[in-house]
């Protein structure tokens, strides 16, 4: 596994010498998790979620009514930069 | 004594063991004790009124701090309050503090908190087990009667294992997420823990059943769980899975396991065979679920709405990838790496896409054995509380302690875990019994009537009760 790489792609900035730790922790985790491999799954349908069959049988569907919300001073109130009722962000470009 | 009088005595024995143990990340007075004055005031005879009860930091309560163990979120405080905790309000309780875990209740024995590590009451050179350490010392210790924890793959039965106390995981979709805060949302549960059965079964009765504010949490009728608690067992068929009792249990485990399926036959039950053929494969499934919607929920922690924001990043990107790494700890970001390698693309088929076959495999499993038991008796937990420190360069070892409790959040079924005894060095150790879907009540039963006839001979060393 391309440590680093993936670091990027789940916008963590590891250093060098944290790479240098997860690399060897994370191979042998993977070669741990390939096990699976081994199993013939080929009649199993895959799980998608972890629903009972009660769950899925469960309405789910409520009216579309309006309904109280937290106020724009409650949601951005706890922000680090909170201008206005908004989330400032460094500059994109 | 008044309601008042009592909750002061519980926050003042709070503050007394918490310097040892780290169990609270917060204790509130000034809330607890305006709680306690309504209940004392109110003239109902509401279920739990009066009584005092620790919440996990990962679970929402108004106006208290939800920081997951993590310095992301150390500085967060909830707008509202989870449902389940809605509910213990509603119903009396009086919410004391906000308990220490492992970081977003990520590991096996509360030392990934970004707090410091709880100590275990029997022994403080040891871990309390986890994720939910601090409220199982909490309860341990004999603050509080109960305590809400979480569990994704056994952070409520193997600390309360560790600590010598009961400890539930519900059906999947019995106790609602709202305001749980999220780690693996197919695998994530509010759990229970509590001195005995009986105190599980009081707060479950009140936490349990359908919320709108949860599309998961199903609509299933809530029985009467304190009203089970006859006592009678007599005739229950435990299945038990002789694989399980063997290779990679501590001595002292699989004796005192083996002891405790004579007691319950002593007590009328069956002991019947059975088998769960890929329960070994659990804790490879649970990894790569486990981390994969890890990575996926982890993803709002970016520095923008709430929480920590590391300083002066040159631009956007920088930011949130700086944020990130100062503000989460070493378990989480490899959990987050591990998951985001499994749902990369050319990976997804070879891992995900496998995983979640292998747990539709382990489901069916729970389903053929119940055709022939009502509960399963495992160990919980194959070793007793280890010292701090001993597992923590080793993330595999840290994993494979949760290989009894991890099947039970793949298939969805509930389980809880009753002391059943002490090892030779005076630890306690864990039983657990995992039920059939939506079968709390009989899990419940058979625990309370085994801790009934057989409690436990011992009490920790901080213990303030």
């Amino acid at each position: 596994m391309d440590v680093k790489h993936v670091a990027k792609l789940a916008h963590i900035a590891i250093t060098d010498e944290e790479a240098a730790i997860y690399g060897p922790q994370l191979a042998g985790i993977v070669e741990y998790i390939e096990q699976l491999n081994a199993l013939d799954t080929s009649s199993a349908e895959p799980m998608l979620g972890g629903l009972t069959a009660e769950g899925e049988a469960t309405k789910t569907i409520r009216a579309d009514e309006i309904r109280p919300s937290f106020s724009p001073e409650e949601a951005t109130g706890q922000a680090p930069d909170p201008v206005a009722g908004h989330f400032r962000v460094p500059k994109v470009l | 004594m008044s309601i008042v009088k009592e909750i002061e005595g519980i926050l003042d024995r709070a503050e007394s063991v918490n310097g040892e143990l780290n169990s609270f990340l917060s204790i509130e007075r000034e809330r607890a004790l305006e709680q306690a004055a309504e209940a004392e005031r109110s003239s109902d005879n509401a279920p739990l009124k009066g009584v005092a009860i620790a919440i996990k930091d990962n679970i929402c309560v108004k106006g208290m701090q939800a920081t997951c163990g993590s310095r992301i979120l150390s500085n967060y405080k909830a707008h509202y309050d989870a449902t389940a905790v809605e509910r213990l309000k509603a119903a009396g309780a009086v919410v004391v503090g906000k308990t220490n875990m492992d970081e977003f209740a990520m590991g096996s024995s509360n030392e990934s908190s970004a707090f410091g590590t709880v100590k275990n009451p029997w022994d403080t050179e040891r871990v309390p087990g986890g994720s939910s350490g601090g409220s199982a010392a909490a309860v341990a210790s004999g603050v509080v009667r109960a305590a809400l924890g979480s569990e994704t793959g056994g952070s409520v039965r193997q600390p309360a294992s560790f600590c010598g106390i009961a400890g539930l995981k519900p059906t999947y979709g019995r106790i609602s997420r709202y305001g749980l805060v999220a780690f693996a949302s197919s695998l994530d549960n509010i759990g229970i823990f509590g001195q005995n059965v009986r105190d599980i079964a009081g707060v479950l009765g009140v936490i349990a059943g359908r919320d709108p504010m949860d599309s998961t949490s199903a609509d299933v009728e809530v029985p009467d769980y304190t009203a089970e608690l006859t006592g009678d067992i007599n005739g229950k068929r435990i299945g038990i899975v002789r694989d399980l009792i063997g290779e990679g249990l501590d001595p002292d485990v699989k004796a005192t396991v083996e002891q405790a399926i004579e007691n319950l036959e002593k007590l009328g039950a069956v002991p019947v065979d059975i088998t769960l053929p890929h329960a070994a494969y659990g804790i490879a499934v649970y990894y790569i679920i486990a981390t994969a919607e890890a990575s996926s929920n982890l993803a709002r922690f970016d520095g923008v709405r709430y929480g920590f924001r590391a300083e002066e990043a040159a631009g956007l990107r920088e930011m949130y990838m700086r944020t990130r790494d100062e503000g989460f700890g070493a378990e989480v970001k490899r959990r987050i790496l591990l998951g985001t390698y499994v749902l990369s693309s050319g990976y997804y088929d070879a891992y995900y896409a496998k995983a979640q076959k292998v747990r539709a495999l382990i489901k069916s499993d729970y389903s053929e054995a119940f055709k022939s038991c009502d509960a399963i008796l495992t160990a919980t937990s194959p070793t007793t509380a280890f010292k701090i420190g001993e597992r923590l360069d080793d993330p595999l070892a840290m994993y494979l302690s949760d290989i009894f409790t991890v099947s039970a959040n793949l298939a969805g079924v509930p389980a809880v875990s009753v002391p059943c005894g002490l090892s030779s060095d005076g630890l306690p150790i864990g039983l657990q019994l995992v039920g059939n879907f939506w079968g709390e009540a009989e899990i419940l039963r058979i625990a309370s009537a085994y801790e009934t006839a057989f409690p436990l001979m011992g009490k920790p060393s901080v213990f303030v009760g």
